[in-house]
């Protein structure tokens, strides 16, 4: 009876934890496609043929400045998890495989990154990036995000190196390939499921960041999604409408990076390497 | 192919001596087989050879090359690891090709290469799948594919044999031994099975606690062990050890004076009287009966039978029980007492600090 019962249960548990965490975002789905009115009349219906509108859609593509936000916002996020893995893998492959003098101490160092805040920094980043003439620009957030982000990145990553047995860079080595081949034909294509992992903690703060894009990068068309979906909330009149639509146009390409990735995440790649 | 010379090569773990004194020669073309129990030393000598592993002093040659500084590669060698350490995001062609692209070996030569290594493997309907859709068998082949593509001086095998089941070890050392002889390849093998050992080898290396005991050919050090380590090594089931003093000496020779109050005549000197001694001898020259110049008088506890032989356990009145072989279906009864005898030729004799004198 309780082998019955317990998988019930957990799909019950799940389940309603699911709807929990989705319902806010068909909410915002849904009541983009409705009008103003509606929106405000009875905000838990669906959209029916009298409240049915495009409205917000048609105002939020008429600005033609949110594909630039969209551009400004993927380029940000895409170059900067390219860049932390990147760099991440690389540092967690000299952590891990070579034992140099200040190996531990660099580990622990990089390591603290993961419990301080970058906010905490947010005045002297600041005046950084003003004094390198980099305000409004997509660099600025790139570097800040790279920073934010590197640390559980090494870290997560030179777990999952250390896990790769010791005798397949061994093998490459006696093989006579160089240290690069190893690392990028080797143990790259090993941790790819960390790598995946990693990219999903790394994008999705970035994606819904609205700090450092208000304090680094404020104008001059390179405000990212979130930033650009502020200019239809105003201080006495907010467009509901466009907002709503402009947030569900925001979801997807994150859906679809994590769509990407998720498949990475599944998989486990290191069976059949040693007996 | 090449001969691979070690002098006086010493090796520590911080303050841990792993190896020492280490002072071998493995001709070109043969088959040296390392041998003895786990950390003794073995695998890290092998893998100095291989420079995984720093050496602390002394020197490894290959050819006419010295080595110890040069990185694996560049010391023209193939390792076969016991893990088989195949890439698992690899088909079989890439495992053994991935060496080769990397060293700028044009693709042609590299087809010929990994195409004549699949063909003396069998492997060649296995190009296209991955090492998790290998049997251990497979996967133990691509190994060695892996290290002949490389056309290397000298193959270096790490226990490459203890992953596969009883049937299959049989079969595959077969399989190590006719490769060696088609490819006249010098190949440094470790194990730790004697059997092993003393079917491939031309010549096995005894190790210890880091030190050689004996390096010699298989046969040599079945018959004429160097020390009590060796004579207890070689062999299964293991030597008998029965502890005595020396008796009189005369100028032919001198008689050792057992436990168990027998006694043995030897020729020989060099030889003092009261002086403690072990004799040894191989289970299977012990004979139940017959004649003989060392005589044991026993009862045998209990017998192992595996067939056409069998192993009896005899105590007699010295300390721990012979073990005898006994062939046939007349091996003996528990409780029965027997006379167990072996001739001068098949014994041997150790001083107090177990090196052979006779």
């Amino acid at each position: 009876m309780r082998r019955k019962l317990g998988p019930l249960a957990v799909h019950l548990v799940l389940g309603a934890y699911t709807l929990l965490a989705i319902f806010p975002i068909l909410l915002v789905l849904y009541n983009s496609f409705k009008s103003r009115k509606a929106i405000f009349g009875s905000p838990l219906a669906l959209p029916g043929p009298e409240s049915f509108s495009l409205i917000g859609y048609q105002k939020v593509f008429a600005d033609s400045a949110v594909p630039l936000y969209y551009f400004n916002s993927i380029s940000v996020t895409v170059t900067t998890i390219f860049i932390t893995l990147l760099i991440g893998a690389m540092a967690a492959w000299a952590l891990t495989e070579y034992r140099f003098r200040w190996n531990t101490l660099l580990g622990i160092y990089l390591a603290i990154g993961i419990m301080v805040p970058i906010r905490l920094g947010s005045v002297s980043i600041l005046r950084l990036v003003a004094d390198m003439n980099l305000v409004n620009t997509r660099t600025a957030l790139i570097l800040v995000y790279t920073a934010q982000s590197l640390p559980l990145a090494i870290f997560i990553l030179s777990e999952f190196i250390a896990q790769i047995p010791k005798d397949l860079r061994e093998a490459a080595r006696c093989d006579g390939v160089s240290e690069y081949t190893i690392f990028f034909r080797i143990i790259l294509p090993l941790i790819r499921p960390a790598m995946a992992t990693v990219a999903v903690f790394t994008m999705i703060p970035i994606w819904n960041d609205l700090w450092f894009p208000l304090l680094l990068s404020p104008g001059g068309g390179k405000q990212t999604i979130t930033l650009g979906i502020q200019q239809f909330i105003g201080q006495y009149v907010t467009d509901w409408n466009a907002v709503l639509a402009a947030l569900s146009v925001a979801i997807i390409p994150v859906l679809i990076l994590y769509a990407l990735f998720s498949r990475q995440l599944i998989r486990g790649l290191t069976s059949g390497a040693v007996k | 192919m090449a001969e691979v010379k070690i002098d006086n090569l010493n090796k520590s773990f911080g303050s841990v001596e792993v190896l020492r004194d280490i002072d071998l020669t493995i001709a070109d073309g043969s088959f040296v087989v390392l041998v003895g129990p786990s950390g003794c030393g073995k695998s890290t000598l092998l893998r100095t050879i291989a420079g995984l592993e720093t050496v602390s002093g002394g020197e490894i040659r290959i050819g006419d090359k010295k080595v110890n500084d040069l990185a694996p590669a560049a010391r023209e060698i193939a390792m076969v690891f016991q893990s088989y350490a195949l890439y698992p995001h690899m088909d079989v062609y890439g495992n053994m090709a991935f060496g080769l692209k990397f060293a700028g070996t044009p693709k042609a030569e590299i087809d010929r290469r990994v195409g004549e290594a699949a063909r003396i493997l069998k492997l060649e309907a296995l190009m296209k799948r991955r090492p998790r859709e290998l049997s251990g068998g497979q996967r133990q082949r691509v190994a060695i594919g892996r290290a002949i593509v490389r056309e290397p001086k000298v193959f270096l095998f790490d226990e490459p044999l203890s992953n596969l089941d009883a049937a299959l070890r049989v079969n595959t050392r077969i399989e190590i031994a006719k490769l060696h002889k088609m490819l006249k390849a010098t190949i440094v093998y470790v194990t730790h099975d004697q059997v092993e050992a003393m079917t491939l080898a031309d010549k096995i290396v005894v190790m210890n606690k880091g030190r050689i005991e004996q390096a010699g050919k298989p046969l040599d050090l079945y018959y004429k062990p160097a020390n009590m380590f060796v004579a207890g090594f070689i062999g299964s089931p293991a030597m008998n050890f029965i502890e005595g003093e020396i008796g009189e000496v005369t100028e032919k020779g001198y008689s050792v004076r057992l436990a168990d109050a027998t006694s043995v005549n030897f020729t020989g000197n060099g030889v003092r009287q009261g002086h403690k001694v072990t004799l040894g001898v191989r289970p299977e020259h012990l004979a139940v009966g017959g004649t003989g110049d060392l005589k044991l008088e026993g009862r045998i506890d209990i017998v192992e039978r595996l067939g056409e032989t069998g192993y009896a356990h005899v105590s007699t009145g010295s300390g721990k029980p012979i073990i005898a072989e006994v062939r046939g279906g007349e091996t003996g009864e528990p409780g029965q007492a027997v006379t167990l005898t072996a001739t001068l030729g098949h014994t041997h004799l150790f001083d107090e600090a177990g090196q052979r004198i006779g």
